[in-house]
């Protein structure tokens, strides 16, 4: 066995394998970037070695760099985590020249993989699904329906120089193809100047289920099950399953095998993901297909080890140190369902914006790497990389943590995601946490019911806040009543008072959005509304969290006083909640809800600064997240994006001119 | 007897219902509350005492001896706010549109004169059209009265203004006078000349809004500290305020349980300054991180950003808080920044509230427009304020102190008591390459970076100022709250005064 190890990655992942190293008892070697010289895989690591700037093309992607820093530290061998170097057949060979190992697959498996056009061949041979289709000259439309016939319907007709929707053409029956063939051809001739088509299957109601395959340099290969990915946005996946609630046993040994023996072909070893897309609308579970596979560690490897209790890192790093794998494929089974979330810098609330800077509050609901290697503490397990202080940055990816949650059920499963996600804290930077607690109680995605088109069609106008429930805004009216009388109550037992200390108020009024509901305290209990609710929680001031428990249900929410009540976000939704006492709530009646200024349409200067460059002019079209100005404050250039579609209707501000905070720098129509 | 008493309870309806139901259903109208509701959500359920309810005008011209409503357009009295005594006045605009008359004047002058017996705090509640013009000189006189209580008042008592209507004309002067003023967007205005009149003299257009709105004053003017959504949200902003402040001069600050350590610590805080020290950073963290459970209560803090200031508590007891903000301005310090910091300064020693001074401060902001102005009197306000100040003082530099904004915030030559440096600062004369052009005038720019070099060397570190005794420890940022609580503790009886005059000549 290895005695060190290099781990050429950052962030999460680092942590990842050193954790795993550790209870191995291996010494790690970590590499970083500048912009990484504070970052937690490196205090992590029991060796750092800088290997130069941010970018990762200067530093974490230099072959040369990283053996450098292996020959320095006298490291034995490299984990690559997951991008990076991970699938460069190159940097495997270069390794191999200076004796230092490779944690991952062989080269020639790497670079078979690598290459979509032949890896559909290999997986061709070695009997493995592939999406039917035609590649070649289409005579005309009777060799169409010839073509399509061969296939099976539903057919996609293509046209080879076409996308984003157009020159294609579905067709369910020979009808279709008759009627659609020469259209197709004719758009593309008329859109892309190409009047070749292409046909191929059309895989309806499209999934995306991958197999973990595991193998040793003895000729071993298993198959570790199945991990479901549908739930992706923009093909970045956001939620991850073990298994799938799709797969049957019988499809489950279908693809397991297929998957075995793709990898069997190309001399496969270490961990690696066969890719699968597979139709939804195929219940015998037979319509799945090779998509590629994935020579590396997944980033959502997590939920397989969750459901197998196999450490892939370990299996990993055994397997390059030429052990042979201790269990055959009998010995793997499924216990239990897994879920991972991603919780990611990007902001769902303004069109998934990705936001960088400093994480101001850092708490996640069970700390990083804290509990079981496998399952954390409860069926809560958090890799994450960053740290409360700590930076995310924009050189790399913006993923901040992974949240994996094991159970019995799929339902236990993602009921713990929902609560996880609920006293997950992170401050400073937009995130997409309101958005993976809105999916984990989706009906549909609870359902099982998914697609890769989940997010496109559940959420076409981008998102709001999860929907609440009568139930919940009737929990968090007596959560707020009871947290009132505590700021109250506490506010009453200041000094130098005139007379004996007041009872804080009992009687409240509590008004989230438009709904106003009456609460009243007491020694017997708390009513929303004449309703008994049965509360019990702890609060004192000051908390940022507060666990309620409602009869059986257990309810975490976030929560911060503000002049007139709380700020409150739980269940994947923020509430403004005004918690006054009931004694001047007929005045508070009086009030007039002012309308926010629609500001949508103008740019505003966000920081005083200089506006070095102004990139479009009166009557152009904008799109949104289309860079429109460059605003420099404190030496520091802040480029100011489209938030929205238009046109240009008028430009106040000039290059090189000085704004204040909020100057309107142009307006769109 | 039982005549008289039903005579009492038909006086005291008369006077609950003000200048009528029309005239309070229009003020509701307008999102605004009465007098006296204002009153109830100010204080504590119940506690309001009114006296003066049956005051009546004195006025006899133009047919006013015909009309009179008990209490005369203000409502006084006292209460408590969590238990604590306070002084209140309200103006009615329902009651002849809130102006004030000879006897209104002198209502709020009885009750000035009484918190100032006793030692407990005045808050206005303003809503009026200003002088009632039927009584003419009388009015003017009664103006006149309040101000004198005002500035009588000023450092013995703390005052807060609500401003939650019009307020014109010598109106305006009362509160400017008073140590904080709240108002509300969009149903309240201060200005001496409104708008017609401005029309008229200047031939200027413009809004009463944009002309003296809760926005303007918030922003622009300085005027007001805070501008509110609406009545409720400044009457309970009102509230958590004066939780803040001592009763008088004559009293400690406040003390309230809290749950929060006194120790607690925050590694986060380790990794705030950026690398670059060109890069802004938001000194808000570090106060929230620093004051009990980060419950800060902010005074302009849409006016001169480049500098914060605002209340917190440490241990349960009242802090005044000044920062400089690397976030605005670099944290320049300019004309604004400097009154509206000396103001706050000279409050907070008026008051026994301890100051936690912040400093990350590269300079006075140089130009035209900075020194035509008056920055040499402005700036010296704040560097008067601090060194006269006598409370405990402890300063913390988190990077730059740079130059003569060095020695205005809050030095140790200035009497700080406890100077505190966090590893990352800095203090010098100036920034490392300027310093260096200077001194090594006519060089090569190799030999310019060079020394700049080592001029950063030498002074881009708290260890000249350490050796020197100006700065009296470097500590690491994560234990701020704790050095700061701990300091406050070993400082809470600490005696020093300033020479006997009459008073000092603060430039102006």
């Amino acid at each position: 066995m290895f005695k060190k190890i290099l781990i050429a990655n950052r962030g999460e992942i680092a942590c990842r394998v050193i954790r795993t190293a550790k209870k191995m008892g291996i010494a790690t070697v970590a590499v970083y970037s500048d912009a990484d010289a504070r970052a937690p895989f490196v205090r992590m690591a029991d060796e750092a070695i800088h290997i130069g700037p941010s970018a990762a093309s200067e530093s974490y992607l230099l072959a040369d760099k990283i053996i450098a820093a292996c020959k320095e530290t006298g490291a034995e061998a490299v984990h690559p985590g997951y991008g990076f170097l991970s699938e460069r057949a190159s940097f495997v060979e270069e390794l191999d020249k200076h004796d230092i190992a490779f944690i991952g697959p062989p080269p020639n498996a790497i670079a078979a993989m690598g290459d979509k056009i032949e890896s559909k061949k290999l997986a061709r041979a070695a009997g493995v699904n592939v999406v039917p289709g035609f590649v070649g000259e289409i005579n005309d439309t009777d060799h169409a329906v010839e073509i399509s016939n061969d296939i099976g319907y539903p057919v996609m007709m293509k046209a080879s120089a076409g996308g984003g929707g157009k020159g294609m053409r579905l067709a369910y029956s020979e009808k279709d193809v008759r009627e659609g063939f020469e259209a197709t051809k004719r758009e593309g001739l008329n859109s892309f100047g190409d009047d070749r088509v292409f046909i191929e299957k059309f895989i309806e109601d499209p999934r995306h289920i991958e197999i973990q395959v595991l193998g040793d340099k003895h000729g071993n290969v298993l198959y570790l099950n199945e991990r479901e990915c549908s739930i992706q946005r923009r093909h970045q996946k956001v939620v991850e399953e073990a298994p799938s609630p799709f797969v049957t046993p019988k499809m489950r040994k279908a693809m397991g095998e297929q998957a075995v023996a793709m990898s069997e072909a190309v001399g496969y070893f270490s961990a690696g993901t066969v890719e699968l897309i597979v139709s939804g609308a195929d219940i015998t579970g037979e319509s799945f297909y090779f998509l590629e596979m994935n020579t590396r560690l997944q980033v959502e490897h997590p939920v397989t080890e969750a459901i197998t209790g196999i450490d892939l890192v370990e299996q990993m790093i055994r397997v390059a140190a030429g052990e042979k794998l201790t269990m055959t494929q009998d010995d793997i089974g499924i216990d239990g369902w897994s879920m991972e979330s991603r919780v990611y810098a990007e902001d769902p609330y303004r069109g998934f914006l990705p936001s960088t800077g400093r994480i101001v509050r850092y708490g996640p609901p069970v700390p990083g790497w804290s509990g079981d290697p496998i399952r954390g503490v409860d069926g809560v397990r958090v890799d994450d990389g960053v740290m409360d202080g700590g930076e995310v940055s924009i050189f790399y990816d913006p993923m901040i943590a992974k949240l994996i949650t094991w159970g019995e059920t799929r339902e236990e499963a993602a009921d713990k995601q929902i609560a996880a996600l609920d006293s997950f804290e992170l401050e400073g930077l937009g995130h997409n946490i309101d958005f993976l607690s809105a999916l984990m109680q989706h009906p549909r995605f609870r359902s099982g019911e998914i697609t890769t088109g989940f997010i496109a069609e559940e959420y076409p106008d981008g998102f709001q806040g999860a929907p609440a429930s009568e139930e919940l805004l009737r929990n968090l009216a007596a959560i707020a009543a009871f947290a009132g009388a505590a700021h109250a109550d506490r506010a009453r037992r200041v000094d130098n008072q005139l007379g004996d200390e007041l009872e804080p108020p009992a009687q409240w009024q509590i008004k989230i959005g438009d709904l106003i509901q009456s609460v009243e305290l007491s020694e017997e209990g708390i009513e929303v509304d004449g309703e008994e609710v049965d509360l019990s929680a702890e609060y004192t001031p000051g908390d940022s969290l507060i666990e309620a428990h409602i009869g059986e249900e257990l309810l975490i929410v976030k929560i911060r006083k503000t002049t007139s009540g709380f700020a409150m976000n739980t269940r994947g939704a923020k509430f403004e909640v005004r918690t006054i006492p009931q004694s001047i709530a007929m005045h508070a009646a009086h009030m007039i809800e002012k309308i926010p200024p629609d500001l949508s349409k103008y740019l505003l200067c966000p920081m005083p600064g200089l506006l070095v460059a102004l990139h479009v002019a009166e009557g152009d079209k904008v799109e949104e997240g289309q860079p429109l100005a460059v605003v420099e404050a404190m030496k520091m250039e802040n480029i100011l994006r489209a938030e929205k579609n238009g046109v240009v209707k008028s430009v106040s501000a000039a290059q090189g001119e000085s704004l204040a905070v909020d100057a309107v720098i142009l307006e769109l129509e | 007897m039982s005549d008289i008493i039903a005579q009492l309870e038909a006086k005291r309806a008369e006077a609950y219902m003000g200048g009528g139901q029309k005239r309070i259903d229009k003020q509701h109208a307008q999102g605004k509350l009465t007098a006296r509701e204002r009153v109830e959500v100010l204080l504590d359920e119940n506690s309001f005492e009114e006296l003066g309810m049956y005051v009546e005008h004195n006025c006899v011209d133009f047919g006013m001896e015909k009309n009179k409503i008990p209490g005369d357009g203000v409502v006084t009295g006292s209460g408590t706010i969590n238990g604590r005594l306070v002084f209140v006045f309200s103006q009615d605009f329902t009651v002849f549109g809130g102006s004030l008359s000879e006897r209104h004047a002198e209502k709020i002058c009885k009750v000035m004169d009484n918190a100032m017996k006793v030692g407990a705090p005045v808050i206005g509640i303003n809503d009026s059209g200003g002088a009632r013009i039927q009584e003419g000189v009388a009015s003017l006189g009664g103006y006149a009265e309040v101000f004198q209580r005002n500035v009588l008042a000023s450092g013995v008592v703390p005052q807060l203004s609500l401003i939650m209507g019009p307020c014109a004309g010598g109106a305006v002067y009362s509160p400017a006078m008073t140590d904080f003023i709240f108002m509300v967007k969009d149903s309240s205005y201060m200005f001496v000349t409104g708008p017609d009149v401005v029309k008229t003299v200047t031939n200027e257009v413009v809004t009463q809004e944009e002309l003296g709105g809760a926005i303007t004053h918030s922003t622009k003017t300085s005027v007001a500290d805070v501008a509110y959504e609406n009545d409720i949200e400044a009457l309970l902003a009102a509230r958590d305020f004066i939780d803040f402040m001592p009763l008088s001069n004559r009293e400690d600050v406040p003390e309230r349980p809290t749950a929060d350590p006194w120790d607690r610590m925050e590694e986060s805080l380790d990794m705030l300054i950026p690398a670059n020290a060109n890069q802004p950073y938001d000194i808000h963290e570090v106060i929230s991180k620093m004051v009990d459970e980060g419950d800060f209560f902010e005074v302009q803090p849409k006016h001169a950003a480049n500098i914060i200031c605002g209340f917190g508590r440490i241990e349960g007891k009242t802090v005044g808080v000044v920062a400089n903000q690397p976030m605005v301005l670099a944290g320049v310090l300019d004309i604004n920044s400097s009154k509206k910091a000396a103001r706050f300064v000279r409050y907070c020693d008026a008051f026994n509230i301890p100051i936690i001074t912040l400093v990350d401060v590269p300079g006075f902001l140089p130009g035209t427009a900075q020194e035509h102005n008056g920055i040499i009197k402005h700036g010296a306000k704040l560097l008067f304020a601090y060194a006269e100040a006598t409370v405990p003082k402890i300063t913390i530099i988190t990077r730059k102190a740079y130059g003569g904004a060095y020695d205005v915030m809050a030095s140790k030559h200035l009497r700080g008591d406890l100077n505190y440096a966090w590893p990352t600062a800095e203090i010098a004369v100036m920034g490392a390459k300027g310093a260096v052009e200077i001194i090594f005038r006519g060089k090569t720019p190799e030999e310019i970076a060079e020394h700049t070099a080592e001029y950063e060397a030498r002074f881009a570190n708290p260890f000249v100022a350490a050796q020197k005794g100006f700065v009296d420890e470097v500590i690491m940022p994560h234990s701020t709250r704790k050095r700061v609580a701990l300091g406050l503790r070993k400082l809470r009886n600490k005696e020093l005064e300033n020479p006997w005059k009459k008073h000092d000549n603060i430039p102006l």
